[in-house]
């Protein structure tokens, strides 16, 4: 069974059309690149996929099912860093404890088992020692950090990040794309949006250029070079913003 | 009985403190959700919108409880409608159905010719005319709400901190929230007769503020808040018989006033952390 297969699928905000006409299918064990320019629709693809919007036209599926039938805790899913309350009373352990939730049914308890998948998280993005830290005091990195070592800690079957090396360090980056090579390794299927395409190829084995379809699929290096990516932001540069070339449809 | 229990010798008065107990509790945890989750304006909106539901039942000769709770839920789900179908941002949705529904209690009020002395309590609480059938339907009400936040915690609390996560990792994270409007609809109606439609959303907000203060764990403000909460309703029901003064302004006064202490010791910690 595939993972994700996206089908002619059509995304819309308002009057502005985020995706149309997508068509993806995802296996498993492999870690699939989306790189695009600004408002391509990167993220709007993976909060399909993770069932937090719904297409105007078209289908998607993760193992088979619509992303909201799904049992709980299947999809890890790391935004770009949001506007969630910095403020709120937790600290990092926490936060990262969080990901276990959507598997603990009603009055189950916080098990051994919970304890350690979180412990084995934060080791896993080096913030053990920041586990007791409010998430307040933490860098944008760390927060960063934060938001990946809770998806991982719920252990689930597909893992979708958002930009997780935006804002970032080299050192931190390094760190993250290692992790999550080993998580690959381990037969974890990771979808990632980025903008780094120097690193595409040794990060991703499938590289896709989205911008608002598929423009390109295949190899990272062979996409790159078939200059579809550099083609789009070239005009992006020129035309302006892309969105308004086409305007409404 | 003299002295400091004399309040206790009369059963009016034990039952009055046994729903102070209640509310302050209920009210003060239930508050955690409502400042975590900014709902502070709900709070008031949804005691206000209830006036309607007591008064079709007060002059149809129905129980207050259930008309308020009618009129409450449905206000809280309606809310949520509109905001998300509408498109129409939470605060607006709020204040348009709100004071849609307070003035249809005004409305209803004003073509009766019966007297609106009893309303006036549900307005400003009327602690000591609690009766032993209004205190089994509120320790009944509060035990439900209990039930339900305590098997929803998680997701409860997930949602309250990051709803876009949690809903992708498989939390239901619309349903916790209409869930949650239900809870504090039922939270609200518990509490109107002991503070009033005008006063219970301080309840609803002050002590899990004052709270937030002191601590920057989520349990353990829910504790304190809970704490404050009852030292508040309680303590103020007691300052009321002493003072002679009306119970639920003694009540929320001193739920104020732990607020303030608060903001107090949170300061002198600050500075004694960082010279």
């Amino acid at each position: 069974m595939n993972v994700v297969e996206a089908r002619d699928v059509r995304v819309q905000y308002e009057r502005v059309t985020a995706l149309d006409g997508v068509n993806l299918t995802l296996t498993s064990g492999i870690a699939l690149g989306i790189v695009g320019p600004n408002g391509s629709g990167k993220s709007t693809l993976l909060k399909a996929i993770a069932g937090l919007v719904l297409p105007a036209a078209g289908t998607v599926t993760v193992f088979g099912r619509s992303p909201r039938d799904l049992p709980p805790g299947t999809i890890g899913y790391v935004p770009q860093i949001e506007d969630v309350d910095w403020q709120f009373p937790a600290n990092v352990r926490d936060v990262v404890a969080m990901g276990r939730y959507p598997r603990l049914g009603p009055f189950a308890r916080f098990g051994a088992e919970d304890r350690a998948a979180v412990d084995r998280a934060l080791a896993a993005l080096d913030l053990t020692a920041l586990a007791q830290r409010h998430i307040s005091q933490l860098s944008g990195g760390q927060q960063q950090r934060a938001f990946v070592a809770r998806a991982i800690a719920q252990e689930p079957k597909l893992l979708l990040l958002d930009e997780p090396t935006t804002g970032v360090d080299a050192a931190t980056e390094d760190a993250l794309m290692h992790l999550i090579r080993s998580l690959v390794k381990n037969g974890l299927p990771v979808l990632m949006t980025t903008h780094d395409l120097d690193r595409a190829p040794e990060w991703f084995d499938r590289l896709i250029v989205v911008d608002r379809r598929v423009l390109a699929d295949g190899d990272p290096a062979t996409v790159l070079e078939g200059g579809t990516y550099s083609a789009i932001r070239e005009h992006t540069h020129v035309h302006g913003h892309l969105r308004a070339d086409r305007g409404p449809e | 009985m003299s002295g400091i229990l004399a309040p206790f010798a009369f059963e009016f008065m034990q039952r009055a403190f046994v729903a102070a107990l209640v509310v302050g509790l209920l009210c003060s945890m239930m508050g955690t959700y409502v400042v975590l989750r900014k709902l502070a304006f709900i709070g008031d909106g949804l005691a206000h919108a209830s006036f309607a539901g007591i008064a079709i039942a007060y002059l149809r000769g129905l129980n207050y409880a259930f008309g308020a709770g009618v009129v409450a839920v449905v206000t809280a789900l309606s809310i949520g409608f509109v905001h998300r179908r509408a498109k129409v941002s939470l605060d607006t949705s709020i204040g348009v159905l709100f004071t849609g529904a307070f003035a249809l209690g005004i409305f209803v009020m004003s073509r009766s010719a019966r007297s609106t002395v009893d309303l006036q309590s549900y307005l400003f609480g009327d602690i000591l005319g609690v009766s032993r059938g209004d205190l089994i339907v509120i320790v009944v009400l509060a035990l439900l709400v209990a039930f339900v936040v305590a098997s929803l915690y998680r997701p409860l609390l997930y949602t309250s901190f990051d709803p876009t996560v949690a809903q992708a990792s498989g939390i239901h994270a619309t349903f916790v929230d209409d869930v949650l409007l239900v809870l504090l609809s039922l939270t609200i109606i518990v509490s109107l007769q002991s503070v009033g439609i005008i006063l219970v959303a301080a309840l609803l907000v002050t002590p899990a503020a004052a709270a937030a203060q002191l601590t920057r764990r989520f349990v353990p403000m829910l504790l304190l808040s809970g704490v404050f909460g009852i030292i508040s309703s309680v303590g103020g029901l007691y300052l009321s018989y002493e003072l002679r003064s009306a119970s639920g302004a003694t009540i929320v006064l001193l739920a104020t006033l732990i607020f303030f202490a608060s903001i107090g010791v949170s300061a002198v910690r600050r500075r004694r952390v960082s010279p």
